[in-house]
């Protein structure tokens, strides 16, 4: 509904403006383009801005909650700020409504609008605060400031409205010819539409109630939906509800902050790590000695000296290749398959035996070992080669 | 006789191989470390053929030019996208080298002994060394010396070092050999097992471990080919059960195999360089599989015994559908985009895409965009194969970034262009915890806020997985080949 009233407002404020929305220059003359104030930027103002920038306004918006300036000009209006420190209550806090704002930010955004009021040729207040009256937003001195022909349209007029001169439910013009429009029924002024929109919703909240699609309700409280529709349930009074859960659509998504952590709580986990690390190391070294030692009671000490060799290598091993970068995985297994024919020494050593079959089979290996050492390199090589920077 | 020398020269190799493998840090210090390989290499190989193998060097120099020749061939002729099936095949010459090794040095062992049978000594030597002895012992060369040398205990440790340096190669060759087929194309890629599976595979382990003990024993050289039969057979049975998708795990694996066999014959034949280039090459393909396995949130355990384990419940449902665009349309949104993530997987290896991608980039960033690449760890079959492609292609480095670097940018970024890939980009991993790869870590492109999908037809990626993404408000599928694709968007950029 608030859609369709933010539609039918620019609508109406056309319907009493007497020029061209969009700019023109034609040969009878150069037509500036009209230029619109919206206040207020909810689902209805936001209706609003869209209607307005299509229709080619130059189109302001205003709203106390910071946040929504990407909405805003995401319709390709541009957003108002304000000259103003204060700390903005985050509107995803009240559930993506409005709250009371303090006397001194109220001041600045009159005195902003003061500023505005003799350019702009539309104004249309949307600002609602829930379960209040509406905040006198456009004062009679900015209605006397601005030009003839001017339109205002006040969305708020039900609740008393965001101008004092509004007079709900009638369209008046002031002394100095600015055209004030009160209605209070813009979705019956569409009424298909309305109609329409208000069915689809209704049926939405049926097949929410009839969750087995069977026709029987089922009222389930923790929906946060059917909660807040409901007024009396059991037999008791479950007016006013909750308020919602989970914060509105229109608030910026609360980014999960990283935990800070106190140099204390950083310092505990990093000796923690430490202490674990040093624990799990130390287990290894342990488990691994102790082995070596196994070994080294029943094995000569001739084989001992090769074991020594091996236990160092491996360790190396794993030092060395965890430093190599992700991207040269395939020249580092090329390389490596490269050096592991290093099994041509044991070939070389034997092609020299006085056996023939020895020595034919040391020649095959010698020759497949030298096919690896050669294709290995250079396909590494070849790779490196194209690794280059911008 | 000792080579004090030849011992000298294996220190600066060993280190030499150590500083190459640490200098693949990065990309500018690694151009130093191949060198520093290659220079190790070299003293290897002249050190021992100077040395310990100075019998038929004449034949080895042919034989090495001769492996050289083939080599340069098979380097300078693959593909970049062939890489895969290069460094799988090539494994499996290392695996095939150890065997050969190892049976020539149960064949010398055999032959010391019968040399000292017929002299009428005792061997393997006593304890205490006769002189006699001493001086037959003498008339050996190269590898006989030493084995002319060792004790009986010495000789049992021989004895077992041998049997796992040529079990291990063993399942390293097959297992390669059937890699490469799988990444090649030549064998079907998805996981296949014999009627038994698993039990097939511990009862020929239990058979190798009954043959090694009957070698032991002093049963003779049959059991060893039995024992290299049976480890053919688990290589062979092991890899065909692992389906395409894990490939780069396998690829590693069978990298880490290669180094713990050569570092297995580096202990039979007393030879420090051999272990310790084994221990590097055995470490560092380790690391590699658990980095892998990590990457796609899977045990190592169960990549090895194959395919996807069973799920825990269905899979939720996916609504929507999925929504088809043309070439204007993403092109108007690159238009558009100030900031542009592409995410290539497999499929742009497949379909060559890569310099078209590449030229993509480059137009994009001559108008002031800024394009980066996300890189999943995972994606394509090696480690790092998107990497090598892209850098083949010419696309500088510093804008290709990891998974963890860029997951956090998506949410600000204009247009993702998800180039083959799916399963590293598929949201059921995070919101579905039914989901086979629920857990996985994956790149959050759905987060960005425009996605295009660029791929072949509407069906599943490796995994078989439906993928969400797919269906997200904000992907829209641009179909067809991916190297057509991106190039018909060329022309559209302005």
């Amino acid at each position: 509904m608030a859609n369709i009233a933010g539609y039918r407002a620019v609508i109406e404020a056309g319907n009493n403006f007497g020029r061209f929305f969009t700019g023109q220059i034609t040969a009878a003359g150069k037509v500036p383009p009209a230029k619109v104030l919206v206040v207020g930027a909810g689902v209805a103002g936001l209706a609003a801005i869209g209607t307005s920038t299509s229709l080619g306004a130059i189109t302001y918006a205003f709203d106390v909650r910071p946040e929504v300036a990407e909405q805003v000009e995401s319709m390709g209006a541009e957003f108002v700020y304000l000259d103003f420190e204060e700390e903005q209550k985050d509107g995803a806090a009240t559930g993506g409504y409005a709250s009371v704002s303090s006397p001194e930010f109220r001041e600045a955004q009159l005195a902003k609008f003061r500023e505005l009021a003799p350019e702009v040729d539309i104004v249309i207040t949307t600002a609602l605060i829930p379960n209040r009256e509406a905040p006198e937003l456009w004062t009679e001195d900015m209605v006397a400031s601005m030009k003839p022909g001017s339109v205002i349209v006040d969305l708020a007029a039900e609740k008393g409205g965001n101008c004092k001169l509004t007079v709900a439910d009638e369209k008046i013009v002031t002394e100095n010819g600015v055209t004030i429009i009160g209605y209070t029924d813009f979705p019956s002024r569409m009424a298909t539409q309305a109609s329409t929109l208000y069915a689809t919703n209704i049926r939405h909240m049926m097949t929410d109630l009839t969750p087995e699609k069977d026709g029987k309700p089922v009222h389930d409280m923790e929906d946060d939906v059917i909660r807040g529709a409901t007024v009396t349930h059991g037999g008791e009074v479950t007016f006013p509800p909750p308020p919602p859960k989970v914060a509105a659509i229109a608030a910026a998504p609360a980014k999960e902050k990283p935990k800070e952590l106190t140099a204390e709580e950083k310092r505990a986990q990093e000796v923690a790590a430490f202490k674990a690390q040093t624990k799990s190391q130390v287990t290894l070294l342990a488990i691994g000695g102790a082995l070596v030692l196994g070994v080294g009671l029943v094995a000569p000490a001739s084989f001992m000296q090769h074991f020594i060799v091996f236990l160092l290598a491996v360790f190396v091993g794993f030092q060395v290749i965890w430093g190599v970068a992700h991207s040269l995985h395939t020249p580092l297994m090329a390389v490596t398959n490269a050096i592991s024919s290093i099994i041509i020494l044991g070939a070389l050593m034997q092609i020299g035996s006085g056996s023939m079959l020895i020595t034919i089979l040391a020649a095959l290996a010698v020759f497949m070992a030298a096919i690896n050492i050669f294709g290995g390199f250079l396909v590494t090589r070849r790779m490196l080669a194209m690794f280059q920077k911008s | 006789m000792d080579f004090g020398f030849t011992i000298a020269a294996y220190a600066v190799a060993a280190v030499l191989f150590i500083l190459s493998l640490g200098g693949l840090s990065g990309q500018e210090s690694a151009k130093r470390a191949i060198w520093y390989g290659i220079t190790g290499m070299a003293i290897a190989v002249v050190a021992t053929m100077v040395g310990p193998g100075q019998g038929l060097w004449l034949l080895s120099v042919v034989l090495i030019a001769a492996g050289a020749m083939v080599g340069y061939q098979l380097a300078t002729r693959v593909q970049m996208t062939q890489m895969p099936e290069l460094v799988a095949i090539m494994h499996s010459l290392v695996g095939l080298a150890a065997v050969l090794v190892g049976f020539n040095a149960d064949l010398e062992m055999s032959r010391v002994a019968a040399a000292f049978g017929e002299a009428g000594l005792a061997f393997p030597r006593p304890e205490e060394v006769s002189t006699e002895a001493a001086a037959f012992a003498k008339q050996f060369t190269g590898f006989a010396a030493i084995v002319a040398k060792k004790t009986a205990v010495e000789i049992n440790i021989l004895k077992v070092e041998l049997m796992l340096g040529i079990w291990i190669g063993a399942v390293t060759f097959t297992g390669s050999v059937v890699a490469y087929g799988k990444l090649a194309g030549k064998v079907d890629g998805a996981a296949k097992k014999l009627p038994g599976g698993h039990v097939l595979n511990a009862t020929a382990a239990a058979l190798s471990l009954l043959f090694a003990a009957m070698y032991l024993g002093g049963a003779g050289i049959w059991t060893l080919v039995l024992l290299t039969l049976l480890a053919f057979f688990i290589g062979y049975h092991l890899i065909m059960g692992i389906g395409g998708a894990d490939m780069p795990v396998v690829v590693s694996m069978l990298n880490s195999y290669s180094g713990w066999a050569a570092a297995a014959i580096g202990f039979s034949l007393g030879n420090d360089l051999l272990i310790v280039v084994g221990a590097l090459v055995g470490s560092s393909g380790a690391i590699l599989s658990y980095i892998m396995c990590k990457a796609m949130n899977r045990q190592f355990v169960s990549v090895i015994l194959g395919g996807f384990g069973g799920t825990s419940g269905p899979a939720a449902e996916i609504e929507g559908e999925q929504i088809a665009i043309d070439a204007d349309g993403v092109a108007q949104a690159l238009n558009e985009a100030d900031s542009v993530i592409i995410v290539p997987g497999y499929g742009m290896a497949v379909a060559q895409a890569q310099g078209a991608v590449s030229e993509l980039t480059q137009k994009l960033r001559a108008r002031g965009k800024n394009v980066r690449f996300a890189i999943h760890p995972v994606a394509g079959r090696l480690p790092g194969h998107m990497n090598v492609l892209l850098a083949e292609a010419r696309v500088p480095y510093d804008i290709v970034m990891e998974m963890d670097e860029i997951n956090e940018d998506f949410p600000d970024t204009d247009v993702v262009i998800v180039i083959g890939s799916n399963d590293i980009v598929n949201p059921a991993a995070q919101d579905d915890p039914n989901s086979p790869i629920a857990g996985m870590p994956v790149l959050e492109v759905w987060k960005a806020k425009q996605v295009f999908v660029s791929k072949r037809g509407q069906g599943t990626g490796y995994s078989g997985i439906e993928n969400p993404l797919f269906y997200k408000e904000n992907t829209r599928m641009f179909y067809g080949d991916a190297k057509a694709s991106v190039s018909s968007l060329l022309p559209k950029i302005d």
